[in-house]
């Protein structure tokens, strides 16, 4: 990028295949084995030994158990509150959603680069947020669908519209309706994508302010690296955030596809 | 840009993997566990809800059995206190039935007493008016020499003993 060059904030967000399987296919289209793969399958194990630390089923629990159950029962009551009591059927993939999501922001927050590694957020991804995205809008349509029929198009018209305004309002109602799993999926690869660029340019400003003068390094290196702090207390805030909005959209949208209005 | 620059090579990878491992997520983690997970967490409330359930109604059936057993204390004490009534007025009837007949044969020994007293009385003074009619006699002899009838001398001794 700049003459010292050796920085690129968005080297981070390259994607490569790992295990020499960049040629590996399936049905003619790639699969190769990548960072941002590699991450996907630690995102899944760190979640699975999560859950069977729950699994004990006893009746005072331990704190690895009650851990568990805070989270089910966080997203029962999330559900309970966006849909109701016919929200409950929705917990298993409200939840894998959520911890997913989570676990997928906070693994890319460690400070790995320290043992010479490079963690990697694939929810940075809008290839990666948009599959999420367009499976939550997928099982909106399918549920919404399914329960109500044609009914589901009443959706778009809100109560007490009057005649004239039935067309127009549905075309608005529909647009606003199909940009959702655009707005779903964008909104959390904006935020990581945003936090990850700010923290990587901070750190470039602390190594080559620290490169061009000792004075440099201790005036504006210092600074930022101060603020770097600042940010990736924020950036896990932000982390936890995007994956709670993600999953309170996903009960939102599903409250209007089990209840329409 | 990474994500765009890159879309081209990595979309189909990324998709791939991203299903594969969301699918292990949902179906072993989200459909597997989760569903335990959670029927303990309400298994847990249902027992705490059922013993608190059970808590109450055992305060009930306590506070039953508590105003059951003052309605029979109260109910024996009554029960009591009438048969100690009913005792109290049974002595005192048959102790006055023998202070009764007690009374009635005091009287008739007193009666009885009374009769005798009355006759020994009436003896005595039938002697005495014997003996004073032969006195009387005995002195109108000495003194006048005549010989006085039985019959006068006792009629003069009983005007005299009725003048007193």
């Amino acid at each position: 990028m700049a003459e010292s060059g050796k920085i690129d904030p968005m080297h981070q967000f390259a994607i490569e295949p790992l295990f020499g399987t960049d040629q590996l296919s399936l049905g003619g289209f790639n699969i190769a084995f990548t960072n941002s793969a590699l991450y996907m399958v630690l995102a899944a194990i760190v979640l699975w030994i999560f859950v069977i630390g729950g699994m004990k089923r006893e009746l005072v629990p331990g704190r690895w158990q009650m851990a568990v159950e805070y989270m089910t029962g966080f997203i029962k009551n999330l559900l309970i509150a966006n849909v109701g009591e016919g929200g409950k059927k929705y917990i298993p993939y409200v939840f894998s959603l959520f911890m997913f999501i989570l676990l997928a922001n906070l693994l890319g927050l460690l400070p790995l680069g320290l043992v010479g590694l490079h963690p990697f957020t694939f929810t940075s991804h809008f290839t990666a947020t948009g599959v999420l995205a367009i499976m939550s809008f997928s099982i909106v349509l399918i549920v919404g669908f399914a329960k109500h029929g044609f009914h589901f198009f009443s959706l778009f018209i809100p109560h007490g519209t009057p005649a004239l305004m039935v067309a127009p309002l549905f075309l608005i109602e529909l647009v606003s309706f199909m940009v959702r799993p655009f707005s779903l999926g964008l909104r959390l690869f904006v935020a990581m994508t945003a936090g990850h660029v700010l923290l990587k340019v901070l750190a470039g400003f602390v190594i080559n302010s620290a490169n061009a003068s000792p004075a440099l390094g201790l005036t504006v290196g210092t600074a930022s690296f101060i603020l770097m702090i600042g940010i990736s207390a924020l950036e896990m805030l932000v982390a936890v955030i995007q994956a709670y909005v993600f999953a309170l959209l996903t009960s939102v949208y599903l409250n209007d596809a089990e209840n329409l209005h | 840009m990474p994500q765009i620059a890159q879309i081209a090579e990595t979309y189909s990878s990324q998709i791939f993997w991203l299903l594969l491992t969301f699918g292990f997520v949902f179906f072993v983690i989200g459909l597997g566990m989760v569903p335990k997970v959670q029927g303990t967490a309400d298994a847990r409330d249902a027992k705490i809800s059922g013993d608190l359930d059970a808590a109450k109604a055992a305060f009930a059936r306590a506070d039953e059995a508590e105003a059951d057993y003052r309605v029979r204390d109260a109910e024996s004490r009554t029960a009591a206190q009438a048969m100690l009534a009913k005792a109290k007025s049974e002595a005192a009837k048959a102790s006055e039935i023998k202070l009764a007949a007690a009374d009635a044969e005091v009287a008739t020994k007193i009666a009885a007493a009374e009769a005798r007293i009355q006759a020994a009385s009436t003896a005595a003074l039938a002697e005495i008016e014997t003996v004073a009619a032969e006195a009387a006699r005995d002195m109108v002899a000495r003194i006048s020499g005549v010989e006085a009838s039985d019959d006068a001398a006792r009629n003069a001794v009983k005007a005299a003993l009725a003048h007193g």
